[in-house]
C-alpha cells in the first residue's frame, strides 16, 4: 500500500482533533480514515477495520432522505464531491447506524483538490441535529 | 554518487568561530553523479562556494529547490554559473496554486531586494516545476513529492544504479500526530526516504524546544531518528541545524538524542565539506 499524499495526511491529523465525526475517502470512495466521533456512527473502531470499501461503508452508514423534507440532492454527498468535484451539504438526512439507531444529521462533503488541481479524495463531516 | 553539504544551517546563516566545525551557511548540498552531472540541492548561502567549486569544463548544473523560503534561495543571486553565458542552468522547484516558479523567484531576484532581474541573467536559464513526478538528469533518476512544511514544499529522492539519497531538509512529519511515527502509509515523506542509502533530514530542534515551534515545519532530532528508523534508511544525516546552536551544543544535542534512541543505523550530523561516497 502506497503512502498517502501530504494533504490527506494533514486532514487525518486535523480530524483527530475535532469533535464532529469526520470520514475521509480516497478517489474510489474507499474509506481510508475516520476519527473517534465517527467510530460511534459506524459502530466500529478504525483500528479494527482499517480501510473500508464503498459497499461495506454503505452497509455501515445508511443514509436516506428525511420524508418530511423534499430534497433535490438525490445522490450521496460524497459521491457528488468525488464525481463533480464540488461541495455539498445535505440537510435533514437520516443516518442509520449498523446498530439500527436512527439519527437526524446534516452532512457536509467536499472534495480534496491539490495545488495541481488533482482530486485526492473527499471529506464528509456529520452534524447531529 | 558523491554528496557534499555546502550549507547545513537552518533559517538563517550563523557564521563565526562557534559554528566553524559544522558550518554556518544555510542549506545547500552538492551531488555529483558517476557521469559527472552536478546537482545543487537548494540555494542557501552555501551555494556561493559551490558555484566556485565546480569542475572545469562543466557546462550544465541543475539546482533543485525544495521550497522558496529565504534560507533556501538567498544564495541564488551569488551563484556564479547564473552569470556565465557558457553555462546552462536548470532550476527545479515547486509552483504555488496561483504563481509559477518563475513568478515566485522574481519576488526575490528583482529590485528592490536584488539589483539583477532573473530574466537578465546571462546564463542559459530554464525553470521547471516539480510536483509529484519523476524525471532524469544525466545518470540521476529523481522523484519528488510534496511534504509537510508550510507553503509548497517538496522533498527529493535521487537514485543512480548504484546508490540512493533522500533530501528532506525542511520537514515536520510529526505535525499533529498524537504519536510518532504512525504507520508508513500515513507518514509524510516515507516513500521518498524508504530504504535509501543516505537520508539528509531536518533535525532543527530538541524535544524540549519543539513545543514552542509546532507548525513551523521542522523536526526534532528524535523525530528525525524515528522517521529514519521507520523508513529503513542505512545512514541518517541530521540537517538544518538550529542557527542558535554552536558546535558544542550541537554535539551535546545529537549525542543525547542518539543515546536515547539507540538507532540501528549510522548517524552523522551534517557538516560543511564532509563528503559522503555512495555506491
Amino acid at each position: 500500500m502506497g503512502q498517502q499524499s501530504v494533504e490527506m495526511i494533514l486532514i487525518r491529523q486535523l480530524a483527530g482533533y475535532l469533535f464532529v465525526p469526520v470520514i475521509l475517502v480516497d478517489t474510489t470512495g474507499t474509506v481510508i480514515f475516520y476519527n473517534e466521533p465517527a467510530e460511534q456512527i459506524l459502530g466500529v473502531r478504525f483500528e479494527e477495520t482499517g480501510r473500508i470499501d464503498p459497499e461495506e461503508a454503505d452497509r455501515l452508514i445508511q443514509l436516506s432522505d428525511d420524508p418530511a423534507t423534499a430534497t433535490e440532492e438525490t445522490r450521496r454527498p460524497l459521491v457528488t464531491a468525488l464525481q463533480q468535484r464540488r461541495p455539498t451539504h445535505a440537510r435533514r438526512w437520516l443516518l442509520r447506524r449498523g446498530d439500527r439507531v436512527r439519527l437526524q444529521v446534516e452532512l457536509t462533503a467536499f472534495p480534496v483538490i491539490d495545488q495541481d488541481d488533482r482530486l485526492l479524495g473527499a471529506v464528509a463531516m456529520f452534524w447531529e441535529r | 554518487m558523491q554528496v557534499t553539504p555546502y550549507g547545513v544551517r537552518g533559517s538563517v546563516a550563523a557564521p563565526g568561530p562557534a559554528t566553524a566545525r559544522y558550518g554556518g551557511n544555510t542549506s545547500c548540498v552538492r551531488v555529483t553523479g558517476p557521469d559527472g552531472a552536478v546537482l545543487a540541492l537548494d540555494a542557501g548561502t552555501g551555494i556561493r562556494l559551490l558555484g566556485l567549486d565546480l569542475p572545469p569544463g562543466l557546462r550544465r548544473v541543475d539546482v533543485l529547490l525544495t521550497h522558496l523560503h529565504m534560507d533556501h534561495i538567498i544564495g541564488l543571486g551569488f551563484f556564479r554559473p547564473l552569470f556565465d553565458p557558457a553555462m546552462e542552468v536548470h532550476i527545479w522547484g515547486p509552483a504555488s496554486a496561483t504563481l509559477s516558479l518563475e513568478a515566485r523567484l522574481r519576488r526575490y531576484l528583482a529590485p528592490p531586494l536584488f539589483p539583477v532581474r532573473l530574466r537578465d541573467v546571462p546564463s542559459r536559464l530554464e525553470l521547471h516545476h516539480t510536483g509529484r513526478e519523476c524525471f532524469t538528469i544525466g545518470a540521476f533518476t529523481i522523484r519528488t513529492a510534496r511534504v509537510c512544511h508550510p507553503g509548497p514544499t517538496v522533498g527529493y529522492r535521487i537514485e543512480t544504479k548504484q546508490a540512493s539519497l533522500a533530501y528532506l531538509p525542511d520537514h515536520e512529519p510529526a505535525l499533529g500526530a498524537r504519536r510518532f511515527p504512525l504507520d508508513a502509509e500515513w507518514t509524510s515523506g516515507f516513500e521518498l526516504a524508504q530504504d535509501v542509502d543516505l537520508l539528509l533530514h531536518d533535525a532543527q530542534y530538541t524535544r524540549k524546544e519543539y513545543p514552542a515551534y509546532v507548525g513551523w515545519g521542522h523536526s526534532t532530532i528524535h523525530d528525525a531518528l524515528a522517521f529514519a528508523g521507520l523508513a529503513g534508511v542505512k545512514h541518517l544525516v541530521p540537517f538544518h541545524h538550529d542557527p542558535g546552536r554552536d558546535d558544542a551544543a550541537l554535539d551535546a544535542a545529537m549525542n543525547a538524542a542518539i543515546d536515547d534512541m539507540s538507532p540501528k543505523f549510522t548517524v552523522t550530523p551534517a557538516a560543511e565539506g564532509h563528503t559522503f561516497e555512495l555506491g
